[in-house]
């Protein structure tokens, strides 16, 4: 469990980008932080793994001060993937850069092999297990660094930017997969521009704005809320503005799940052709 | 590394900074000559305080003072390799000129580093490139220097993004004895060098297609010109040069020492 309380958060530059927030995120749910660029969205979830520390306030991660510890002990617990998997590839192998954090963390040679295996399979990199990730495209190699983390398989796991640069296909598996860790009682949080993705997953939103939550709520609540998702510079998902623009039809105004509008739809369409 | 932030140029404007870069440059140059030229206490200090109301001129002085503090360091190896040396050659005592020559050395290091430490505080990287174009030098060598120095701030950043991309994974850089130590940074060098060459290749490919060379002969918007400023720093930087050599020709330069015996 997360637990954030009223912090502040300064860079050595003075920009401030935390303005005393305050969060729990419990374990096993799915969170979605969304807002505009500059709204300290990423500078909120280094705080998750202690990459920065609050200048005011406390980030306790199952009631460790993340002040208190390195953030490879925090790692350890919170896996965190980057936006740019190219700021962390460096083996030769697909295989050997899954390795690396496993040993760092002191894993046995055994155990680092059948992890590795596992994730290569999680993620469909098996036939690449030999290749060099810098021969891989875009999209495979942000499976390798997603891989890389899974592997230790963190109870937490953060996501910086998951659905850039992949295409509808591996957004689906993304999908899926993040479902999956729900049933396993893991924390998911991920940080995203896209609001499709999150319309489909349905999970909690955060928005956020210059360095404070605006909105905390489903997803149905928060994002089909037209007052606060303008100030989080996010559109609402296409199907509520669907909805949003046929007032005369009586349709109700919180809806982001395509099935569940082609439903009331044909429902609504019934009504009115009797 | 704060001796780097105590080189990176700011755009503000001062006479410092209006000069003419190629004059300033040869002002460096006569600075470090005549650093060369002395090993005595008393002319280093004077070179060392010549520089002052440049750098209050053109009030950078806290970048200055941080490029003093990041010499420190090395300013230090250098005093205690000098006063060691001497301590065993003079018989394990520390005498009063040994520990002067120890100083002037240290002092004579400062001071270059004082003369760079304006010049690039003071030069933007454009104003140097055009200065290396109008001596001559090829374009394609100015625009790679120019470059290169423009993008150091970029690349410091995203070593920074790196460190903490392999930290979430677990990357301990303390860790280990000194070569294990070493060894914890090829996971931050690797990305990081390859970052750079990726992103030369699409700078360059981004440039063509924006007909970069596409001209032979190219012309500026901006043109240096001398003016009276450049005039009076020629000056003043001949006038130290002539006096540096006249002085160390036929000038007996007292040592600190004696001086400070002699005072009433």
């Amino acid at each position: 469990m997360i637990v954030v309380k009223d912090v502040h958060f300064t860079y050595p530059n003075g920009i401030e980008a935390l303005k005393g927030i305050s969060l729990a995120v419990h374990n096993g749910e799915f969170v979605a932080i969304m807002g505009q660029n500059g709204a300290g969205k990423t500078t909120l979830v280094k705080q998750f793994n202690g990459l920065l520390k609050p200048t005011k306030g406390t980030v306790l991660v199952d009631d460790i001060n993340t002040t208190k510890v390195s953030v490879a002990t925090l790692a350890r617990n919170v896996g965190f993937v980057f936006q740019n998997p190219d700021h962390q590839l460096f083996s030769e192998s697909v295989e050997e850069e899954i390795a690396f954090a496993l040993r760092n963390f002191g894993f046995k040679e055994t155990v680092i092999k059948k992890r590795v295996t596992w994730a290569l399979n999680l993620l469909g990199l098996t036939q690449y297990r030999k290749t060099s990730p810098f021969m891989l495209s875009g999209g495979e190699r942000k499976r390798v660094a997603l891989a890389s983390v899974l592997a230790w398989n963190p109870r937490i796991l953060i996501l910086d930017e998951p659905t850039i640069g992949q295409d509808y296909q591996q957004k689906e598996k993304l999908r899926q997969f993040i479902l999956q860790m729900r049933t396993q009682r893991k924390t998911v949080i991920i940080v995203t521009h896209d609001v499709e993705f999150v319309a489909e997953c349905n999970p909690r939103v955060l928005l956020m704005r210059d360095g404070q939550i605006i909105a905390d709520g489903e997803a149905t609540k928060t994002l089909t809320d037209t007052d606060v998702v303008t100030k989080a510079s996010i559109v609402p998902p296409q199907i509520a503005q669907i909805f949003l623009c046929l007032p005369n039809m009586e349709l109700p105004k919180n809806v982001i799940d395509v099935y569940e509008a082609r439903e009331i739809l044909l429902k609504t369409l019934e009504r009115k052709t009797k | 590394m704060s001796v780097f932030s105590g080189l990176k140029f700011r755009k503000v404007s001062s006479p410092i900074h209006n000069l003419d870069p190629r004059m300033k440059f040869v002002y460096v140059c006569a600075i470090f000559a005549a650093a060369i030229l002395f090993s005595e206490l008393l002319p280093l200090v004077i070179l060392f305080l010549i520089q002052i109301p440049f750098v209050l001129l053109a009030s950078v002085e806290r970048e200055w003072l941080r490029s003093m503090r990041g010499a420190a360091f090395l300013a230090t190896i250098i005093f205690l390799t000098n006063i060691g040396a001497a301590f065993f050659r003079d018989g394990y005592v520390f005498t009063a000129p040994s520990v002067e020559g120890a100083v002037a050395m240290t002092l004579r290091f400062m001071v270059l580093v004082e003369s760079f430490s304006v010049f690039f505080l003071t030069t933007s990287p454009d104003h140097l490139g055009l200065a290396l174009e109008q001596t001559r030098v090829p374009y394609e060598f100015v625009f790679a220097f120019t470059t290169a120095v423009r993008f150091v701030p970029v690349l410091a950043e995203e070593a920074q993004t790196i460190m903490d991309a392999q930290k979430a994974r677990g990357l301990e850089l303390e860790r280990g004895n000194f070569l294990k130590r070493i060894r914890n940074y090829i996971p931050i060098l690797i990305p990081l060098i390859i970052g750079a060459i990726r992103r030369s290749l699409e700078l360059a490919e981004a440039m063509e297609s924006r007909a970069w060379g596409a001209t032979k002969k190219r012309t500026n918007l901006y043109v240096l010109k001398m003016h009276r400023g450049d005039v009076v720093l020629i000056a003043i930087t001949f006038g130290i040069l002539a006096t540096a050599v006249y002085a160390r020709l036929f000038v007996r330069i007292p040592p600190v020492n004696e001086l400070l015996r002699n005072l009433p």
